[in-house]
């Protein structure tokens, strides 16, 4: 007893030592902050870190953290839904940045402006033009991006490829040479699994085949969907699910990378979160134990995601969520979150060495690339876009036929808004 | 079944020689009675009627799209465009298979669970040794939810797996059948000719209810079903073409073999529960009837096929009004078997949430809502005008 008693005295001493300097710099803040995500699992010790920080600044504030799990936020976001709709919003929460925000909670009157809050803080300087961009309107900027991941990449296991006797293909040109080739060997070209990464490998397709210019263009409404462009696009897309593993749809990412990991399959696209899952849970070094290049065609161009908080109207506790959000967008918050997360910061001033090769090599393409969003994880299409794409998808998965895909896509953006 | 209680009858109650007392004392018992159920009357009149008016409501108005999440969204009555759109819409062709595949689950899962459930509830009423444990181990699926033995069902029929891999242990080789990720599908139609298949359908009923009738009373049945049935389909045989298309141009749908996975789940989970309704039905019948269709020379096959089994005609009836409307709301099993998105699977349960709460339509997911709804109805109301007719009768 006693010297567990002498123990927690000795913590206590420590932890008063440690706190101290931030103690002086501590806010006054009282009361709660809910902080509203679906991060739990191996991403909630992320979340936790930046937990942690805002407690120290804030020692006054009770953080409740209102965690609903489910894979990219399915669930979280029909709870959060109800709840703004109740007229019930959390401090803060957790969206997509982009359109995935825009089209949904700005469009509906329902988010803060926080441009003030980023020119007090001197974001506008540190955070990329193009990336503010995404995340804003003409009427203002509406959240803090958190992280970034990177949608349009290839995975590949290097020495595989070398006993099977290719190169990461440049181009999906390069790619249709070699498939049949892999194929004669008994190995799948491209690994995919369930209709999202289907949509994310459509992404990346059709990127490389319309150009980063049409493909900005298709999502400010300068480009019809049914025009040629996008057509040629789907038919690409055809043409490369021909190289797919056809029990596609049972599969989750992990196991689609992992037929790559176990040669298997020769290549797969995925967000790079397929990087920490390579490194942490298959134990393979990043550059030598597995590869990664742009996907086909998309070479310079960095297709991102990111996730954000904003600030609804209404929020109860307003200074909090406040303080809140610019932990999110600090150095010291981004680079605590980001190593855990597996993702890079959106900041250009960020410690990379911090983090893993790949996430350095990423982060050096962040800064140099041309960015445009990602139509499967909410930058480039509101949710009604998105919602709809996916069942479109489903149809083209059936019937393979271009003409009519690109021609339900038009009649969805009209619907959608675009 | 409840026959009224006079006061009268209850001792110590009211003295039948004082009818004035005896009134008052029934209408206060009314009175109780209708206080007692006052409450979960306005419940339910608010949290069920009202919310089905509500969401009718919802259905008819173009509540959706960018602006939906506003604290007051902007609504406008659009009248029935909404359904119009889930069944010829171009951007409906989801919908219609999941449709499609409702029906398949539905036919499916009533013959497989019910078939299944009295197959198993005979043997065990041979009372074999054990009857209680084997009861119980057939019961027990029942007990678990559907997430849970969804991901269990997922895992054992993953492409590379589980099922599949089973032959190996015996030396064959293994499986290659894609029991939930399958692209093939059997019975396609296309949707363009939906009416003109309904109109069969119908014809198809009119008759079988008329041959079925046949023998009770022949007149009524041949004019009041048979020709109307032989008419309808010979019309619909020669002037089929007049019937307008349904949709501008093909959509082939038909049963995917990928939700095959999906029946035999979900038949693994409610056999147990079908079993235990006959089984208690089957103890219900008194061994003297039993003994008495022996003495008469019945063999065991028959003894269930003119004697047991249509005695059970309430059971089998309970039966199937309660497994179609589950078979009506799957969702979760569906989930965690083959996720959200996937055409093969898909149930209109789970397009309904997703349109609803990822895709913001509101309105369009309140459609969906009604069209299961209304299917339910047809399964059920047609049971409850029977159930009436047949108190009315007593």
């Amino acid at each position: 007893m006693k010297k567990a008693f002498a123990k927690m005295l000795i913590v206590f001493a420590a932890a008063l030592l440690i706190g101290a300097p931030q103690a002086a710099q501590a806010s006054d803040l009282k009361g709660e902050l809910e902080i509203f995500s679906w991060w739990a699992g191996d991403e909630g010790p992320a979340l936790e870190a930046l937990i942690d920080i805002y407690k120290k600044q804030n020692p006054g504030v009770k953080v409740i953290n209102a965690t609903v799990t489910g894979g990219s936020g399915v669930n979280a976001q029909a709870v959060l839904k109800t709840r703004m709709l109740g007229g019930e919003p959390p401090d803060s929460f957790q969206v997509h940045a982009g359109q995935e925000l825009i089209g949904t909670w700005v469009k509906a009157d329902r988010m803060e402006d926080l441009t003030p809050l980023f020119k007090e803080q001197g974001w506008m300087d540190v955070f990329p033009e193009g990336l503010i961009k995404l995340i804003g309107t003409d009427k203002g900027i509406w959240s803090v991006p958190v992280n970034i991941h990177r949608s349009n990449v290839m995975w590949y296991i290097p020495a595989n490829l070398k006993k099977w006797g290719v190169e990461p293909p440049k181009t999906w040109a390069d790619f249709l040479a070699i498939a049949p080739k892999l194929k004669a060997q008994g190995v799948v070209p491209l690994a995919l699994a369930q209709n999202w990464t289907a949509n994310h490998l459509w992404e990346s397709v059709a990127l490389a085949s319309m150009g980063a210019d049409n493909w900005d263009a298709l999502w400010s409404g300068k480009l019809s969907f049914d025009s040629p462009e996008v057509v040629k696009a789907w038919e690409l897309f055809g043409k490369i699910l021909q190289y797919t593993n056809d029990d596609a749809s049972s599969l989750s990412w992990q196991q689609a990378t992992d037929m790559v990991v176990d040669g298997r399959a020769a290549f797969n696209i995925m967000g790079d979160w397929a990087a920490g899952y390579m490194s942490t849970t298959k134990k393979l070094a990043p550059g030598t134990g597995y590869g990664w290049i742009a996907s086909p065609g998309t070479t310079g161009t960095f297709m991102f995601l990111a996730d954000s908080f904003g600030l609804p109207k209404g929020a109860p506790h307003r200074a909090n969520a406040i303080a809140w959000l610019k932990v999110l967008g600090s150095k010291q918050g981004s680079d605590a979150f980001n190593p855990l997360k597996g993702s890079i910061s959106a900041r250009k001033d960020s410690d990379l060495s911090k983090y893993n090769a790949y996430s350095q090599s990423a982060a050096k393409d962040w800064n140099s690339d041309r960015v445009v969003g990602s139509l499967a994880h909410g930058v480039a299409a509101n949710d009604t876009f998105k919602n709809g794409f996916a069942s479109i998808m489903e149809m083209f998965l059936k019937t393979k036929n271009p003409q009519a895909a690109a021609k339900a896509c038009a009649q969805l953006a009209k619907k959608a808004g675009i | 079944m409840n026959q009224p209680r006079r006061a009268g009858s209850i001792p110590g109650a009211a003295r039948p020689d004082q009818p004035d007392l005896l009134m008052r004392e029934a209408s206060l018992d009314k009175l109780k009675a209708f206080l007692t159920l006052l409450p979960s009357m306005i419940l339910i009149g608010v949290f069920v009627y009202g919310f089905i008016g509500n969401t009718i409501w919802t259905s008819m108005t173009d509540w959706g799209g960018s602006g939906a999440m506003a604290l007051n969204p902007q609504k406008h009555f659009v009248g029935l465009e909404n359904y119009i759109d889930l069944f010829t819409g171009f951007l409906g062709g989801n919908f219609r298979q999941d449709l499609v595949n409702a029906v398949y689950y539905s036919v499916m899962l009533l013959a497989g669970a019910v078939g299944l459930g009295m197959f198993i509830a005979i043997l065990l009423d041979q009372k074999p040794k054990g009857e209680d444990l084997l009861r119980t181990i057939f019961l027990y699926p029942m007990s678990l939810s559907f997430i849970v033995s969804g991901t269990i069902w997922r895992w054992l029929l993953a492409p590379q797996g589980g099922v599949n891999v089973l032959p190996k242990y015996f030396g064959f080789k293994p499986l290659t059948f894609k029991w939930l990720s399958s692209q093939a599908a059997i019975l396609v139609f296309n949707w363009q000719d939906i009416l003109r298949i309904l109109a069969y359908i119908a014809a198809f009923i009119l008759i079988m209810v008329g041959v079925f009738l046949l023998r009770k009373d022949q007149g009524k049945a041949i004019k009041r079903w048979l020709i109307p049935g032989i008419v309808l389909g010979a019309l619909v045989w020669i002037f089929g073409g007049l019937i307008p298309d349904a949709l501008f141009m093909e959509e082939e749908h038909g049963f995917n073999l990928a939700t095959l996975g999906i029946i035999i789940a979900t038949i693994w989970q409610y056999s147990g529960y079908t079993m235990a309704l006959y089984l208690a039905g089957f103890n219900g019948i008194s061994q003297d009837l039993r003994d008495a269709a022996m003495l008469d020379g019945a063999s065991q096959v028959g003894y269930y096929r003119y004697v047991a089994i249509p005695m059970l005609k309430p059971i089998t009836i309970s039966a199937v009004i309660i497994l179609s409307h589950i078979s009506l709301k799957m969702f979760d099993l569906i989930f965690a078997m083959t996720g959200p998105d996937n055409a093969a699977t898909g149930h209109p349960a789970l397009n309904m949430y997703l349109t609803t709460f990822r895709g913001n339509e509101f309105s369009r997911g309140a459609a969906i809502a009604i069209v299961l709804f209304l299917i339910a109805a047809m399964f059920i109301v047609p049971y409850l005008v029977g159930q009436y007719r047949q108190q009315g009768r007593r």
